[in-house]
Order: C-alpha cells, then sequence, then structure tokens
C-alpha cells in the first residue's frame, strides 16, 4: 500500500522561506501570488493488510516523528 | 561519549548533547536524533533530575524530544547565521548560570540556519512567568519569539541554547565568556 504524507506549517506560523518563495514569484510578474507556503510530500511503502490498519499506522507516524506538531499539521492518503 | 545505539547512561553528573547538523537536518532539525535510542534514557533521568545541557543542534533535540517546549524554525534571515553572539543573561539563578555573578552580558559564537524559536504565544508567557527564559539575544539575529536564545525546563535541570558556551572556553580561542555555564553546573552538582 502507499501512502502519500503532506507536512505543512500551521496558519499562523511564519514561513521565512514561504515568503522568499511569493516574493521570487512577485518579482517574476506574477502579481496574483499573494502569500505561499512550503511544505513536504512524504511517500511511503508500507505493508498492510487493510487500509484501515495502514491508516492507523500513519497516524501513528506522523505523530511520533514525520510532523512536529508544535509546529506543522499534516494529512494523508493511503492507496492500494 | 555515548553511542547513540546505547539505551542506557553510564553513571554521569551531567549530560551534554552537542551541536553538530545529525542526520544532515533531514526532516526537521534534530529530529531523527531526537528518536534515537539513547534519547530514551535521557528523558527518563532528566525527569528525575540529571542535568542534562543541548547546545545549537542539542538544543533542536531537546525541544523534538520533548524535554523543552516550542520549536526551532528557519531564521527568518533565511542565512546561515555564523558570528560572536551578544547575550543577556535573563536568568542568573539557574543551574547553567549561577556563577555569572557580576556579568550580565556575554559573548559565544553562534553558528546555525535553524534557530529562530518558536512557541504558542502562552507558552512564551508561562516561559517568562517562570524564569524559563535563560538568555536572550541582544540584537535578535534570526527572528526568535522574545528574542530567546536559551531556556530551561520548569524543574531547571534541562538547558538548551542555540548559541555555542563551548566554543568560548579559551582565550586562545574567542573569549572565554562561555565557561560560566560548565562552572555553573560544576558548583551546582559538587
Amino acid at each position: 500500500m502507499k501512502a502519500l504524507i503532506h507536512v505543512n506549517l500551521k496558519p499562523g506560523v511564519l514561513d521565512p522561506q514561504g515568503r522568499a518563495i511569493a516574493r521570487s514569484l512577485n518579482h517574476l510578474g506574477f502579481e496574483t501570488v499573494k502569500d505561499a507556503k512550503q511544505g513536504k510530500t512524504i511517500e511511503l511503502e508500507i505493508d498492510a493488510t487493510s487500509i484501515e490498519e495502514a491508516k492507523t499506522q500513519v497516524e501513528a507516524m506522523c505523530e511520533q516523528l514525520l510532523a512536529n506538531t508544535v509546529i506543522e499539521t499534516y494529512n494523508f492518503e493511503i492507496s492500494e | 561519549m555515548v553511542w547513540h545505539e546505547e539505551t542506557t547512561l553510564p553513571p554521569v553528573d551531567f549530560v551534554v548533547i552537542p551541536g553538530g547538523f545529525s542526520y544532515g537536518d533531514y526532516l526537521r532539525s534534530g529530529a531523527i536524533a531526537a528518536r534515537s535510542a539513547i534519547i530514551k534514557d535521557i528523558v527518563r533521568k532528566a525527569g528525575t533530575g540529571l542535568p542534562v545541557a543541548g547546545f545549537c543542534n542539542g538544543f533542536q533535540i531537546l525541544t523534538e524530544c520533548g524535554l523543552l517546549p516550542g520549536a526551532l524554525m528557519r531564521n527568518t534571515g533565511l542565512k546561515f547565521a555564523c558570528r560572536p553572539q551578544k547575550l543577556s543573561i535573563v536568568n542568573k539563578n539557574t543551574m547553567f548560570t549561577k556563577a555569572y555573578k557580576n556579568q550580565c552580558e556575554i559573548t559565544v559564537p553562534i553558528a546555525h540556519f535553524d534557530g529562530n524559536y518558536y512557541a504558542p504565544k502562552d507558552e512564551l508567557n508561562r516561559l517568562k512567568k517562570s524564569g524559563q527564559i535563560v538568555f536572550k539575544y541582544v540584537g535578535n539575529p534570526n527572528g526568535s519569539a522574545m528574542d530567546i536564545a536559551g531556556i530551561c525546563n520548569e524543574a531547571g535541570n534541562v538547558l538548551g541554547m542555540m548559541p555555542h558556551p563551548e566554543r568560548a572556553v579559551d582565550p586562545m580561542c574567542g573569549g572565554t565568556d562561555g565557561k560560566g555555564v560548565f562552572q555553573s553546573v560544576l558548583e551546582a552538582i559538587r
């Protein structure tokens, strides 16, 4: 099974990298860009017997390592 | 020195988690080292009062493993900050700062990319009220909330700071302002 995990900064947490990206896009003429946030995507290949089981595992992985919940939020999709 | 795969600390009076970009700062600075085997025993013994200090990457590891609150994020200037840095000693009444009797400010090196301390507002206020803010930057180099350079836990036996006091302990190498941290601990554990 495949898990696709997205980790992003919580709303309200200053993201200097996102701000630099937004500013650079503005300089290129994309003035419609008001803000940018840079997160990360983690792909996992998991041995699990059901989607439910994979979900429980991935949730635990996010809480224990993949995201720092002081500053980040996460969500994920599981596919066969 | 204790290997990261060890599960028990030898009998020691003081633990230092040094800097050094463990695991190439992959995932988040300090995140992977904070899950290494030896950390469990450090967390357990810190809970019973063992003095623990983390400098630079060591501070990041201490927040990642939950011994200290908050998180260290990318410097707001997006630049690696590497220079002597003036700090004010906010709390001289800790086991890490008692030796700085007549000094209010010290200069020690900083060398980091992710030193921008973040914690939710109520946590910051709590840290301030309880005297857990130990060092502040004089001239904020990285965007840290409340100019925070170093904090301790509520019990006062765990210190984390981004600057490097261990790199300022010899007049031949950039001054001796960092010595007080180690002298303080020595006096406390004697």
